[in-house]
């Protein structure tokens, strides 16, 4: 299999991993309290899932089913250890913003997921193209769900986005509204469970009408 | 090596040895790795948690008071029980102002940090919260980068605002507390003063000049 216009179909949207999967909702609500704070967990979780997939995939010949969960274990615990060490070494500024989050990926279970159902049975090549999409789909649902949240608990979007980017990137922070009070509920963690039902239902109301459109131009075909 | 060559093949994986083996290879396989990263970062590490410590310092301690490198001029104090590193900033020879820890309790049963900075005469002149998890849009206003308040301990000592007013305004004390949350501020001027009692009593220890640690 190595379509990889299907894989990213997939990772981005057909199978994201937040929003069709319902995996990683833990980290979900914990960090996407900014667009920012979901934009670097994101980013984090892909450099991470890029890895683990193409490691898992590199040794599937050697990998038997009865031992698989505590190898891949093993492999994505010590790939999140090895980020968290560069990133606090080298990229200390971004480890400042994001160093609290890094360890929570090991509990991400659409790493492991994805090494189970994907890298452990195909290519490196693939599996590396799997890790990357399912990554940005995960980033692009976060950085969503951060950003309704921000916008309707405090009014701003991307806030502090240069501490983590840089300072090229400062032009992002924005104030939708000066001096606005605040809407505490939506910085909360059940501010995280109202924002994603209410995109989860958004999807489903996108995918019937596709689903719909579809059905009416077979039926008005058939009766041509 | 009967074995090995037994692994190769498919129904040889199907033994609890190949299995042992397969755990223990890709054990021994991250370990290398994560100690390779570790002897790669080590240092670079440690000197970035320096910088971090003397940023902190430094937004608590004034420049003008020292010209030491107060990050690895310390005393260890032994205060019931906990162990307090110090730091101290002197100017000429002489301790100035030293610097320290103090803890709070937070939200739940979390733990703020904070660092005080106090001068010889025993006056604040700087707090800071390192780490907390209080919550978002209430309790965090403590930040410098949410609001003012916490430059408010600027000044103060244990005798301005007097004992039975080092308080929050809610408990008839001087300082404010903020709307909708009482405890956060309440936690962190009880752990202030603490801090400043802790100066008090081990004052006479902490400006001798002639004791030095070496790091």
């Amino acid at each position: 299999m190595n379509d990889y216009r299907g894989i990213f179909a997939n990772g981005l949207w057909n199978n994201n991993v937040v929003f069709t999967q319902m995996l990683a909702l833990c980290p979900l609500m914990a960090v996407t309290t900014t667009a920012t704070n979901g934009l670097g967990m994101g980013l984090a979780t892909t450099g991470v899932l890029l890895m683990a997939n193409i490691v898992v995939a590199s040794l599937r010949r050697w990998i038997v089913p009865e031992v698989r969960i505590p190898v891949f274990i093993l492999l994505i615990a010590s790939l999140v250890t090895l980020a968290d060490m560069a990133i606090n070494a080298w990229l200390h500024e971004l480890y400042k913003v994001l160093g609290l989050f890094i360890p929570l990926i090991v509990v991400n279970c659409c790493v492991l997921g994805r090494a189970e159902s994907f890298a452990s049975k195909q290519p490196v090549a693939a599996s590396a193209a799997d890790g990357l999409a399912m990554g940005l789909g995960l980033t692009f649902a976060l950085v969503l769900i951060g950003g309704c949240r921000e916008i309707l608990g405090s009014a701003t979007l991307f806030a502090q986005a240069s501490l983590l980017l840089g300072h090229t990137f400062a032009f992002l922070e924005m104030t939708l509204i000066e001096n606005y009070k605040g809407f505490l509920l939506m910085l909360l963690p059940p501010g995280g469970f109202l924002v994603l039902g209410f995109l989860l239902a958004g999807k489903r109301v996108l995918e019937h009408a596709a689903s719909t459109k579809k059905v009416k131009e077979e039926f008005h075909c058939s009766v041509q | 090596m009967i074995t090995l060559s037994h692994w190769l093949k498919p129904e040889g994986r199907q033994t609890l040895g190949y299995h042992a083996a397969l755990l223990g290879g890709v054990a021994l396989l991250v370990s290398t790795a994560i100690s390779f990263a570790d002897w790669l970062t080590r240092a670079d590490i440690t000197q970035r948690q320096l910088e971090d410590l003397q940023a902190t310092l430094q937004q608590v301690v004034p420049a003008r008071y020292y010209d030491n490198d107060l990050v690895r001029d310390t005393v260890t104090v032994n205060d019931g029980g906990r162990t307090v590193v110090v730091y101290r900033a002197r100017r000429e020879g002489q301790v100035q102002a030293v610097s320290y820890q103090v803890t709070a309790p937070g939200y739940g049963s979390t733990e703020m940090i904070l660092v005080i900075g106090v001068d010889r005469q025993g006056t604040l002149l700087g707090v800071r919260v390192i780490s907390h998890s209080e919550t978002p849009g209430l309790g965090d206003k403590i930040e410098t980068t949410k609001s003012d308040w916490i430059l408010g301990f600027s000044g103060r000592s244990l005798n301005d605002p007097p004992a039975e007013q080092w308080g929050v305004k809610k408990d008839g004390g001087v300082f404010d507390q903020f709307t909708g949350a009482t405890i956060t501020p309440r936690s962190v001027v009880k752990a202030v003063k603490g801090g400043l009692e802790f100066f008090a009593h081990h004052r006479a220890m902490l400006l001798d000049e002639s004791r030095k640690e070496k790091d």
